[in-house]
């Protein structure tokens, strides 16, 4: 590992100035359970780690009108558990608690959480071309093991994708991301903070250098909604989801069974979570019917574009969709 | 990417004095930025039952205690981690009287060659104090520990400790006697 200078920041602000300040590859510490294995293997060199991990960035709390706000360093752990997540957002309880082990949710922070990067065998290993990595060398993925790879939203430049179920989960109930940055405090919604790679993979986000995320907001959800997540994995636990699916249906509550509303995102197949609007704009007033379930979500997966070793994760992904969809329905 | 030559130096300081409490002992050090925390429990404090399997967060072998919570020491910077409370499975016992998952472990055969052990025991430690205060699982999704505490639960709590040894039948089966006498006692 290259070595690094290492300040704990005294606050968000403090830490976007001495990130701006500094003339080295600066980058900021959270939980460290990916950066610190991407500094292992030498795919991140920063000569200057920032702490933002102690940041009194870590709470959850309600919000006038029913939303929550989850502080950027509050632990994976403590936002599964919470009981205002459980009880209002159950749909990101269990997208946590499908991540990870009990151990690393213990260190991961929700701002790390969206800004880790991808499991791409080939970014991770320096010895392989990679433009996420190193812009130009080369996508070797394309070519060769790719079946854990995307099936949307690829590029000739690179098929990686995101790794996390939080994001997915965040991805349906229209999270807000609060960032303070060199220019000043913004918001971005999610999904729009995770870019897909089109001639330029190296960026995951739309994050301007130093932009350092403070707090997800979470929109309130109407009562009626029902919310879940569900992940397919090659082991039972502790592993990065094949695919996973997230949603929130909120029917009319009459006779009918008319959809109102229905929030539909896929992880595992693209570099950002996939909103699968197609099969939202097909369900909107729709009975919510096994049959109108399939329809919907097989206009959405006509679209899917799988490598040559992924074709597996379009039928995978359209059997999880309308199973978890036609649940929802019966839950609701 | 970095445009320094090689050979400059940094203006930085690349060392950090830090002071942790291992077991009690309050210790104060300098450390090189990149040392990690179990490298530095194991390489510079002699605690050395606290383990080195995958060093990258697969394995569970360097779990550790953290102010109270089980983490993986191999992917901590011990700079990050000044000030910090840690217990190792050194300090599990009380003197001579074994931790009750110890004790347990033993009751059960469950290990073989002992190396996941360490690991197992501390993250079962942080797993039962998670679960006591009411922390879900994915297994338990939203009913929370009451919905009962079996054996699929441990194993879903503590899939981030491998045993090459396969050990895990007993593993589980040490858990669930402390689990359940733990109750009982409430």
């Amino acid at each position: 590992m290259k070595q690094f200078a290492y300040q704990r920041a005294a606050g968000a602000r403090a830490a976007v100035e001495a990130f701006t300040a500094s003339a080295s590859p600066v980058m900021y510490l959270g939980g460290g359970t990916n950066l610190a294995d991407l500094m292992r293997l030498g795919v991140a060199e920063p000569e200057l780690l920032i702490d933002v991990s102690g940041l009194p960035h870590d709470q959850i709390e309600e919000r006038p009108g029913g939303g929550v706000r989850i502080g950027a360093v509050a632990r994976n752990s403590d936002t599964a558990a919470h009981p205002l997540i459980r009880q209002r957002y159950p749909v990101l309880s269990q997208a946590l608690l499908d991540g990870a082990s009990g151990q690393l949710r213990n260190m991961a922070t929700v701002g790390g959480n969206l800004l880790q990067r991808t499991r791409c065998g080939y970014f991770q290993d320096v010895t392989k071309p990679c433009n996420k990595r190193r812009p130009g060398s080369g996508c070797p993925a394309i070519e060769g093991d790719n079946r854990d790879l995307a099936i949307f939203g690829y590029s000739e430049a690179c098929v990686a994708t995101h790794p996390s179920d939080m994001a997915v989960a965040l991805a349906v109930l229209d999270a807000i991301v609060a960032t303070e940055g060199p220019g000043g405090q913004r918001t971005i919604s999610i999904p729009g903070l995770h870019r897909l790679p089109g001639a330029d993979p190296t960026r995951d986000t739309v994050l301007q250098p130093g932009e350092l995320i403070v707090a997800v907001e979470l929109p309130p959800l109407p009562a009626a909604a029902r919310s879940v997540y569900r992940k397919v994995r090659e082991r039972a636990s502790f592993s990065f989801a094949v695919v996973s699916v997230a949603a929130v249906l909120e029917l009319d509550g009459t006779e009918n069974r008319l959809i109102r509303d229905c929030r539909i995102a896929l992880g595992g197949v693209a570099a950002a979570p996939w909103r699968a609007t197609r099969a939202e704009a097909a369900l909107r007033a729709a009975a919510a019917t096994e049959e109108n379930f399939a329809a919907a979500v097989g206009a959405e997966l006509a679209e899917a574009r799988p490598l040559r070793d992924n074709g597996y994760k379009v039928p995978l992904a359209r059997n999880v969709l309308v199973r978890t969809l036609t649940d929802l329905a019966e839950a609701t | 990417m970095s445009s320094r030559a090689e050979g400059d130096t940094l203006t930085a300081p690349l060392e950090t004095e830090i002071t942790l409490t291992v077991n009690e002992q309050a210790e104060r050090l300098i450390v090189d930025n990149r040392s990690t925390l179990l490298d530095v429990l194991r390489e510079r404090l002699g605690w050395t039952g606290t383990k080195k399997g995958c060093d990258q967060g697969q394995c569970g072998a360097c779990t550790i205690l953290l102010d109270g919570r089980r983490v993986n020491s191999c992917l901590m910077f011990a700079v990050a981690q000044d000030g910090a409370q840690i217990t190792t499975v050194e300090g599990l016992a009380d003197g001579d009287r074994l931790h009750p998952l110890q004790a347990a472990f033993v009751e059960r055969d469950a290990f073989q060659c002992g190396y996941c052990t360490p690991g197992q025991l501390c993250s079962a430690v942080g797993m039962l104090a998670e679960a006591a205060e009411g922390w879900p699982s994915a297994v338990t999704g939203d009913g929370g520990p009451d919905r009962g505490f079996g054996p699929e639960e441990i194993r879903e709590r503590m899939s981030g400790n491998l045993c090459r040894c396969a050990a895990y039948p007993n593993i589980v089966a040490a858990i669930m006697d402390v689990a359940e006498d733990a109750k009982a006692a409430l």
